[in-house]
């Protein structure tokens, strides 16, 4: 599949195909790189202006991990506050390419923080699906403090050193269908 | 609008009991504080007791913590830490951690020791349980040590600057409080 700059994007609005869409983050965590994915993700593209918007939310709620008191932890005020934030969401300023890097950058808000974010990725082409749909992906990174979002749980290791890393790495695959 | 004091002393005349008195006089009309008093009669959390009926005890506490809209603690310090009796109440609440009274729950620490330095450590490490347990944790401190001369005869303070810091931290505790409130 080739990249596609913004001009060969038709004019449209696309909707995410939220069982192919994934969004999910990494973390050091002590020894190795903690990694969990939201289940619930919806985005959609707007391609019928002058430059492309993309929305986007994730609902806390719906992190998948392995354990249910972690899970609760992670819906508490000492991470996201999904009582009182029920969504982690994403809204594009400007989107270009820089060659064959799609570059997105927008604001990001996590537990009521706003702050600017550059995301780096891949655009791919629209293809027809089998089932007559258009559909084209969008795979996006960037990096965060979560620290900079009002996250600062920690814990001290036995022998000096916090047990989880600041910098959080986010990692976006959608694939959005036209409509 | 209801704030339930928890003593982490069990004694009979508990300066930390008193401090609790004293953030209760400092409520604005409207809200009242409701003291629990059920800590000593609290078993040992044993997993093996964990999963059927629990002692009426915790199914006071439980209650009690569900129907405040905030619950403010007052604990002395056991070797630079929080009492045992209190932290095993903690515990029990604790489990399972998505079903408990103190998820999300606005919480505030306050304490009081005999000593110089007023439960200082034991505040900081109270409020480390409650926030891993999910509680809205107010970041506030207030240690007041020499509790056998702390409290006026009226039940305050008697330093007027931890009357003041007592009082803030009530109100931030309410205002903590107030869109739990709403929400329900």
């Amino acid at each position: 599949m080739s990249t596609a700059t913004q001009t060969q994007l038709p004019a449209a609005t696309w909707g995410v195909d939220p069982v192919h869409s994934t969004a999910g983050f990494s973390i050091k965590y002590m020894v190795s790189t903690f990694r969990a994915g939201f289940a619930k993700v919806d985005a959609t593209l707007d391609t019928t202006g002058d430059t492309p918007v993309l929305k986007g939310s994730v609902d806390p709620t719906t992190i998948d991990v392995k354990d249910e008191n972690f899970h609760a932890h992670l819906q508490s005020p000492d991470f996201f506050d999904s009582e009182r934030h029920p969504a982690i969401t994403f809204e594009s300023t400007a989107w270009r390419t820089e060659g064959d890097v799609l570059v997105v950058d927008g604001n990001l808000t996590i537990k009521g923080d706003t702050r600017p974010v550059e995301a780096r990725g891949v655009l791919v082409d629209p293809h027809e699906d089998p089932w007559g749909n258009t559909r084209l992906g969008v795979t996006l990174e960037a990096s965060i403090d979560r620290s900079h979002f009002g996250i600062t749980w920690n814990n001290p290791l036995p022998k000096g050193g916090l047990a989880l890393a600041n910098d959080v790495k986010l990692h976006v695959d959608l694939q959005l269908v036209q409509a | 609008m209801k704030v339930l004091g928890i003593s982490g002393s069990l004694r009979r005349d508990s300066h930390n009991t008193k401090l609790l008195r004293a953030a209760g006089d400092l409520l604005p009309p409207g809200v009242e504080l409701e003291l629990w008093e059920g800590l000593k009669a609290v078993p040992p959390y044993d997993a093996d007791d964990d999963g059927g009926d629990r002692d009426w005890s915790l199914v006071s506490l439980d209650a009690a913590i569900r129907d405040a809209d905030a619950v403010l603690f007052s604990t002395p310090e056991y070797n630079h830490s929080v009492p045992g009796q209190l932290k095993n109440a903690l515990d029990w609440l604790s489990r399972p951690l998505k079903d408990s009274p103190l998820r999300n729950k606005p919480a505030a620490v306050v304490g009081a020791s005999t000593g110089l330095f007023g439960a200082v450590w034991a505040q900081a490490e109270l409020r480390k349980v409650l926030g891993a347990i999910g509680a809205r944790v107010v970041d506030r401190e207030l240690p007041v040590g020499l509790a056998d001369d702390a409290f006026a005869d009226d039940g305050g303070l008697t330093d007027d600057e931890q009357q003041l810091i007592l009082a803030d931290l009530v109100t931030e505790l309410l205002a903590e409080a107030e869109p739990s409130r709403i929400a329900a």
